[in-house]
């Protein structure tokens, strides 16, 4: 989809707001809200694609509005419903957040579940966060397309997660180097909890900055990780 | 402390900004806001019905405030300035080369380093969201979850790091990299001119967060305390 997430070449924002150091969190709600999404997210309900697909899958005006936070509560309390983890009327029972409320209508709940999954103890949690989740696949697939070939980036209009931004949508690039064969985002944010994995060669891609872009006369490229599907010959 | 009033546009309009801006002092908030309200009860939904524990919640938190941020990326960094060999291997393998100072977990497990030279400049961003290498640089600031700094580090590198007091000489090639899968990169700063014979640690102090994501070069020599 293309969304209001999909930000890059997007004007109108004004300045970075350029800082050295700054609190990771500017508020207490901010750290336990992070905690939560990481900690639930431990339970292995969802995946990462499904998580980000929560999370810029809201109306436009509400995904600029919002602070980075607030997306990541919104998304974990679309999960948690979706999931049957949370019923809508617990989620209804919590006290009430406006900016929150027009992003959590119309989710589809599941049934709650009978075997709720257990939260992981802090060794456990711990443990997680050094394991990480590797998304490169073990594959015998063989990649299209060469490093140096010349391709060009399907149009992209469908509705759904995809993580090929929408500045490159149509753009000719040259692929600058085959990074094996990952998890595809566009299958995974959609796919059912006992499928199994599905990937697809992983590229990056050049493009000359001044094809895309004509803010600055200078010479340099924009690289952009894709995946096959996203590409064709040039 | 942040201000967060500076994640606003020029135009007074608010962006991807930070709702807490109306208190001075995170933890004495009075009254509570709603969201703050919200978080609470659902932490204790949560904990109740024993998905959550909040004392791993607690661990998760002082793993990023306290354990994992810029100073690893700076240990890498000024690693790859002294020894070539190691330079060579994170060029080429990043994740492992990392991982050999013990480095390594969520949102750092495909790993690229890529590296300024004299003639070309690298900057990262994740236009689609906040991707950015946890392992070696924490968590990251919010001007890089903005979106004045995910719409327009494509498509005008130079007037962003302008923003940041960096001006590259004319000439320079900035590449600039987005994150839109689950690689991550980190990048390379050039070494100052001046720290022949400097140690590790005195290099370290050189690097700061921001010039490992792009926006700015290695701090120079004569301003650090040796």
């Amino acid at each position: 989809m293309i969304g209001a997430h999909d930000l890059g070449g997007a004007q109108g924002f004004g300045a970075v707001a350029a800082t050295k150091d700054e609190a990771l969190f500017h508020s207490a709600w901010e750290r336990r809200a992070f905690a939560l999404t990481l900690a639930t997210g431990m339970l292995g309900q969802w995946n990462i694609d499904e998580s980000r697909h929560a999370r810029e899958n809201q109306p436009p005006q509400r995904y600029l509005d919002n602070s980075y936070y607030e997306t990541w509560l919104v998304a974990l309390q679309k999960l948690l419903l979706q999931k049957g983890l949370l019923s809508t009327a617990e989620l209804a029972a919590l006290p009430l957040v406006e900016s929150l409320a027009v992003a959590l209508e119309n989710i589809p709940s599941s049934e709650p579940r009978h075997e709720q999954p257990k939260a992981l103890t802090p060794e456990q949690a711990l443990a997680a966060l050094r394991r990480g989740g590797p998304t490169e696949l073990a594959s015998q697939q063989t990649p299209l397309f060469e490093v140096g070939a010349k391709v060009r980036v399907q149009p992209m209009t469908q509705a759904g997660h995809t993580r090929a931004p929408r500045y490159v949508h149509g753009a000719l690039g040259v692929v600058q180097s085959y990074n094996g064969v990952h998890v595809y985002p566009d299958a995974n944010a959609h796919k059912s909890s006992t499928s199994a994995a599905h990937g697809e060669p992983l590229y990056t891609v050049a493009f000359p900055r001044a094809a895309l872009f004509q803010q600055e006369n200078s010479a340099g490229q924009v690289m952009v990780d894709l995946w096959e599907p996203y590409l064709c010959d040039a | 402390m942040s201000d967060s009033h500076s994640l606003d546009g020029p135009d007074g309009h608010t962006h991807i900004h930070d709702h807490s801006h109306d208190h001075g002092h995170e933890e004495h908030t009075h009254p509570p806001s709603d969201l703050e309200l919200r978080v609470k009860t659902l932490e204790s939904l949560l904990v109740e019905k024993g998905l959550v524990d909040p004392s791993a919640m607690d661990a998760i938190i002082e793993t990023y405030e306290h354990k994992v941020g810029p100073r690893n990326g700076a240990k890498v960094v000024a690693k790859a300035w002294l020894e070539p060999e190691f330079r060579d291997w994170l060029l080429r393998d990043a994740s492992a080369a990392v991982a050999s100072l013990g480095f390594e977990g969520r949102q750092g497990e495909h790993l690229k380093v890529v590296e300024n030279t004299q003639t070309t400049h690298n900057l990262v961003v994740c236009t689609l969201c906040s991707c950015y290498p946890w392992t070696v640089l924490g968590l990251p600031p919010s001007w890089y979850k903005s979106a004045p700094y995910r719409a327009r580090a494509v498509s005008e590198p130079r007037a962003v790091m302008a923003e940041f007091g960096t001006q590259l000489a004319e000439g320079v090639v900035i590449n600039v990299w987005d994150s839109t899968a689950e690689l991550r990169y980190l990048v390379l700063p050039q070494r100052p001119e001046g720290t022949q014979g400097w140690s590790a640690t005195q290099l370290e102090k050189l690097v700061t967060r921001n010039a490992m994501i792009g926006v700015e070069l290695a701090a120079p020599a004569e301003g650090s305390p040796l």
